[in-house]
């Protein structure tokens, strides 16, 4: 009896402990997005921002779409073969890539290199003092830090989705006319044939949703990191994996409210 | 005037800060002493509302801080950090004008990196050191760079945390010779938390003790060493024996 009361408490904890964690991420939230509506908005720090998450992060989503594009017509041709369906190769590869797997993968890479720099930077600003600073020097790190970094993912990850969405295509029309046959003029036909227009918007719409996610995990956990180097290191840890988790989650709620019958 | 009214403040079930009384007249320079983890740095951070105190009273001139405007309020404060807290992607002559680069003391980019340059020169450090970043600096130049961006907006009213700590005596001395100096040719008040015995005498007009939470003895710096209180004079002494156990 006292065992399995002790589980149940333990179960109980963890999901006090989590419900608690999800409010307090949610009034980070509020209170982030509430800083839009007040002035000052730091503009040099989101170019800064912009920068950083937009711009350098080009290679690495780009280098994952050309890939993964490629990968796909190689997969989507083998699966094709088996009902002799080898033509919907570049109009699955498009679909797949600007709906699903561009917006997924690219909002897992940037969480990789994202979150994980903003949280290990604003939580060595946290141990060493530096948000203290900020706020004696009349500056709210809400405003200075917070703000710019999740506005700059929430308008740059779209972007670099379409971007990636072009570029996994090209590496589908590679491999399709390079290593299965199939006329240039053709894959690009069917591809543009086939791709809706809201294909690419949703997956766009997503995309922010994910680089809003991205960033603010990597300023709550800085912002919250405990004291130390093991503090920082812990709190990069869990931004990389809760963006993750939530691009991921956020990605399925998101693909039932656009495209459930 | 600064004035805390039996403020308290607990970390969970660790109780920092019992129920501490003090008193800062304007223009005069208080240093607070007291073993490791006994709430100085707590003490300083409640007046700055970087720490929110559970229960008491901290008022400014007489004004509760907890109210008005608190951008007005922080503008009259400069801070020195105990690492400085320099902010690394920031360069020198930037970090000493942050305030004057942004809010409501902003102004010209160039007539602020002037003042900069000029806070630097206050405090020993050459013009060539505003371009570099703190990263290239050493830990007794951050510690004057950090100075210097205390009193770049000219407060009314400076805190200085542990200001000598990890100094050579050399540099803790230059340190603590221009501490007082500015504290003097500025009229500001000053509240200073360290453990260096040297700095105390060097800097302080009176001084409180902290320990278990409340202050044990205040007094002008003078008569720190008659106090006949056992705290102080086993803290200042460097005594293992007496009331304050050694091991904490």
């Amino acid at each position: 009896m006292t065992v399995a009361m002790s589980f149940l408490a333990a179960i109980g904890r963890y999901v006090l402990g989590t419900l608690a964690a999800i409010g307090r991420i949610g009034l980070f939230a509020a209170r982030t997005i509430s800083h839009l509506a007040r002035p000052p908005f730091y503009w040099r720090e989101f170019g800064h921002a912009l920068v950083q998450i937009g711009w350098l992060s080009l290679p690495v989503v780009g280098m994952t779409a050309v890939f993964t594009g490629g990968a796909l017509a190689l997969q989507i041709y083998a699966g094709g073969a088996r009902f002799n369906a080898e033509t919907v190769v570049p109009s699955i590869v498009a679909i797949g890539l600007t709906r699903e797997l561009g917006p997924v993968l690219g909002g897992l890479m940037v969480a990789a290199r994202v979150a994980s720099s903003i949280a290990a930077e604003i939580g060595t600003m946290k141990v060493t003092e530096q948000i203290d600073a900020l706020t004696t020097l009349s500056t709210n790190p809400m405003k200075y830090l917070t703000l710019p970094r999740v506005l700059a993912a929430t308008l740059a990850v779209p972007l670099l989705v379409a971007v990636g969405d072009s570029l996994g295509i090209m590496g589908g029309f590679l491999v399709g006319v390079g290593r299965l046959d199939f006329g240039a003029a053709t894959y690009l036909h069917n591809t543009i044939d086939f791709l809706e227009q809201w294909d690419v918007i949703s997956g766009m719409i997503k995309g922010a949703a994910f680089g809003f996610i991205v960033a603010l995990m990597g300023c709550y956990y800085g912002m919250n990191s405990s004291r130390g180097a093991q503090g920082v290191g812990s709190a990069t840890k869990a931004a990389v994996v809760a963006a993750s988790v939530l691009i991921l989650a956020s990605n399925y709620l998101l693909t039932e409210l656009f495209f459930s019958a | 005037m600064i004035e805390l009214t039996d403020v308290h403040k607990a970390f969970g079930n660790n109780h920092v800060l019992r129920g501490v009384n003090l008193t800062v007249e304007s223009g005069t320079s208080m240093v607070i002493i007291g073993g490791s983890g006994t709430g100085k740095s707590v003490a300083l951070k409640s007046i700055l509302g970087l720490v929110t105190p559970d229960s008491g009273k901290i008022t400014l001139d007489g004004k509760d801080v907890t109210t008005g405007d608190r951008d007005a309020f922080l503008a009259r404060f400069g801070m020195l950090f105990q690492g400085g807290a320099l902010f690394d992607s920031l360069p020198v002559w930037q970090n000493v004008a942050f305030r004057l680069l942004r809010g409501s003391l902003a102004r010209p980019r160039e007539e602020a990196r002037e003042v900069a340059i000029e806070k630097l020169r206050r405090v020993g450090l050459k013009p060539d050191v505003a371009d570099k970043f703190p990263a290239e600096l050493s830990g007794g130049m951050q510690k004057r760079v950090g100075l210097a961006r205390a009193i770049a907006a000219e407060p009314e009213i400076i805190f200085f945390d542990e200001p000598t700590t990890g100094l050579d005596p050399i540099m803790a001395g230059v340190i603590n010779d221009l501490i007082r100096e500015i504290v003097v040719e500025m009229g500001a008040t000053a509240m200073t938390i360290t453990h260096d015995m040297t700095s105390v005498r060097a800097i302080a007009d009176n001084i409180a003790m902290l320990h278990d939470g409340v202050i044990k003895w205040t007094g002008p710096v003078a008569d720190m060493d008659n106090s006949g209180d056992p705290y102080l004079d086993q803290f200042i002494h460097g005594r293992a024996e007496g009331p304050i156990e050694a091991v904490r």
